[in-house]
C-alpha cells in the first residue's frame, strides 16, 4: 500500500464528495434505514455491488495510466496503436463507456459524471500529470467517478489495488458520514459498523483488482439503489446532491 | 435457431433443439420455447443459439416459467443471439424461478448491429411461494455496433445481501426489459457525440419500476416485486411508459 492512498480515501480531500450520500439520503427518507442495523446491510449491499463494480473500474483505469500498453491488451483494442506511451483518448473513452454501460440510472450517471468531473479538477492541481490531462480532454464531461479515481491513484503513485481498496473504502464510508448527519446516529456506533465491513473491503479489493478484460469486469446491479437514486431527484428537500 | 429473409420475409431457417429444451415454431417468425424435462437440474448445461438475421423479425416465448431445482453441481444457462441490421428480436420468456438449495449461472450475451432493435425480458423469482432460494448469479451483457449498451450481474442467494435495502430490499423478484435500437438512440450533446436517448436522461419511475434511459440507444425498465404477478405488471406498467 502507498502512503498517498491514504490522501486519495481521506474524506478531506477537497473534490466534493462530502456532497453525495449515495443514495442514504433517500433510503432514510423512505424509512429502509431508520438505525446502524439498516445502515449496516445497505452498505453491505452497497460494497458487494456498486462498490465492487467501481473498484474494478477504478484497478482498471490505474492500469490504464500507469502501463497503458498493458491496459490496452486487456481491452483487446486495435494492435496497430503503439503498446508504448501514454494512453489515447479513445482508450480512455471506451474505459468510460464500460462504467456507462454498468450505470444504468441517468441520475446515478450524473452523480458519477460530476464526482469524477470534481475530483479531476482537484487532483491536476495536486498530483499534475499528463495522464490526466489526457483523461480530462477525452471525457470533458466529467468521467464516472472510478475512471477517474484510478487515474488520479496512478498519478499518485498507488498501485490498481490501492485505487480499488480506495474505491471500494468511499462506496461505504460516504454513506455512513451522510446517515450519521441524517439520522443523528451516534458516530462510534457508525464506524463499529464500517469495522465490521473491513473483511468485506479487502475481499472486494481483491476480486476488483484482479486483471481482466474491460467487458468482463464485474457488472453488479442494485436496483434498490437504481429506484433511491431516481426518487432521490423528485424529492424537493434534500440535504445531498446524490 | 436462426431466421432468413426469403422474398422479403421472414422464413425461419434452423430450428434444432433437444430436451429439456424444445423449440415450437408457433406462428409466423414466432417460437415457443417448451420444457419437456424438469430442471434445469444442478449438472445440466443448456445452451441457446439465435441468429435473426438482417432485416427479418422473430419473437420468442416460452410455454411455462422455467424451475430451477438441485441436483449434481451447478446448472448453467447461455443464451447467445445476434441482431442483424434492421431486424428486430422479441426475446419475453415466462420467469425463472429458483427452488431451494439449487445453484444456477446464467449467461446472456446479445449482440446488435447498428440498426438492429430489440425487447427483451429478463424476470428471477426467488423461491416458490414461502421458498428460501437457492443461489443465482446471472450475466447479461449488450453490445451494440460493438459499444457496450449495458452490463449487468445479479447475484441471489446470500441473505446478507438480498435482504439489503441497496439491493433488492424486500423485494422477492427482478425483472428487467431491456429495449434498444435506432428509435432509443440518435447522436446527441451530453453523450460525447455518441448515439444517445432522443428521451435525454429523463426516467420515470413509479413504486417499485424505474424507466431508465440508458446512456447508449436503449432504455431499461427494472423492477423489483413482492411476487411475479406484481413484477410483471410493473415491468408492463413502464413499458408502456418508455
Amino acid at each position: 500500500m502507498d502512503a498517498a492512498l491514504l490522501l486519495l480515501a481521506d474524506s478531506r480531500l477537497p473534490a466534493g464528495g462530502h456532497g453525495h450520500s449515495g443514495g442514504a439520503e433517500e433510503a432514510v427518507r423512505t424509512g429502509a434505514i431508520t438505525g446502524p442495523e439498516d445502515l449496516a446491510r445497505f452498505l453491505r449491499g452497497r460494497l458487494t455491488t456498486a462498490g465492487l463494480v467501481a473498484a474494478a473500474l477504478a484497478a482498471a483505469a490505474c492500469e490504464l495510466a500507469t502501463a497503458p500498453g498493458a491496459a490496452a491488451d486487456q481491452a483487446g483494442t486495435r494492435p496497430d496503436e503503439p503498446a508504448a506511451g501514454a494512453a489515447p483518448e479513445s482508450a480512455w473513452r471506451e474505459l468510460d463507456a464500460e462504467a456507462d454501460a454498468r450505470t444504468a440510472s441517468p441520475a446515478q450517471r450524473n452523480a458519477a459524471r460530476t464526482q469524477g468531473r470534481l475530483l479531476l479538477r482537484s487532483a491536476r492541481r495536486i498530483w499534475p500529470s499528463p495522464a490526466l490531462d489526457t483523461l480530462a480532454g477525452a471525457v470533458p464531461d466529467g468521467a464516472h467517478h472510478p475512471i477517474a479515481l484510478g487515474a488520479v491513484s496512478a498519478a499518485a503513485g498507488c498501485s490498481p489495488h490501492d485505487a480499488a481498496l480506495a474505491a471500494a473504502y468511499t462506496s461505504i464510508t460516504g454513506p455512513a458520514t451522510a446517515a450519521v448527519r441524517l439520522l443523528g446516529l451516534d458516530p462510534v456506533v457508525v464506524h463499529r459498523v464500517l469495522a465490521g465491513l473491513v473483511p468485506d473491503l479487502t475481499s472486494v479489493a481483491r476480486t476488483a483488482g484482479a486483471r481482466a478484460a474491460w467487458e468482463r469486469l464485474p457488472a453488479h446491479a442494485a436496483p434498490a439503489l437504481d429506484l433511491l437514486a431516481e426518487q432521490h431527484l423528485r424529492t424537493e428537500v434534500r440535504l445531498f446532491v446524490s | 435457431m436462426g431466421t432468413e429473409l426469403v422474398g422479403g420475409r421472414t422464413v425461419l431457417g434452423t430450428l434444432r433443439s433437444d430436451p429439456p429444451l424444445t423449440l415450437r415454431q408457433t406462428g409466423h417468425g414466432t417460437v415457443h420455447l417448451v420444457s419437456t424435462a424438469a430442471g434445469p437440474l444442478g449438472g445440466d448445461r443448456l445452451e441457446l443459439a439465435v441468429d435473426v438475421a438482417p432485416h427479418t423479425t422473430l419473437e420468442i416465448a416460452s410455454v411455462a416459467s422455467t424451475l430451477v431445482l438441485p441436483g449434481n453441481g451447478e446448472s448453467l444457462t447461455v443464451v447467445e443471439a445476434r441482431v442483424g441490421a434492421g431486424a428486430t428480436l422479441r426475446y419475453a420468456p415466462e420467469p425463472t424461478v429458483l427452488a431451494a438449495g439449487c445453484a444456477h449461472r446464467m449467461v446472456v450475451r446479445l449482440v446488435l448491429e447498428e440498426g438492429a432493435s430489440v425487447s427483451w425480458r429478463e424476470e428471477i423469482v426467488f423461491g416458490r411461494y414461502g421458498e428460501r432460494p437457492g443461489t443465482c448469479h446471472s450475466r447479461f451483457d449488450a453490445t451494440i455496433g460493438g459499444v457496450p449498451l449495458l452490463r449487468q450481474e445479479f447475484v441471489v442467494g446470500d441473505p446478507a445481501v438480498d435482504g439489503s435495502p441497496a439491493v433488492y430490499g424486500d423485494a422477492r423478484c427482478v425483472g428487467s426489459v431491456l429495449l434498444a435500437g435506432p428509435a432509443f438512440g440518435h447522436p446527441g450533446p451530453g453523450n460525447g457525440g455518441r448515439p444517445g436517448n432522443p428521451r435525454g436522461h429523463a426516467s420515470v419511475i413509479a413504486e417499485g419500476c424505474a424507466v431508465l434511459p440508458l446512456a447508449g440507444p436503449g432504455t431499461l425498465v427494472s423492477a423489483l416485486a413482492p411476487d411475479a404477478a406484481t413484477l410483471r405488471a410493473r415491468l408492463t406498467w413502464g413499458l408502456g411508459r418508455s
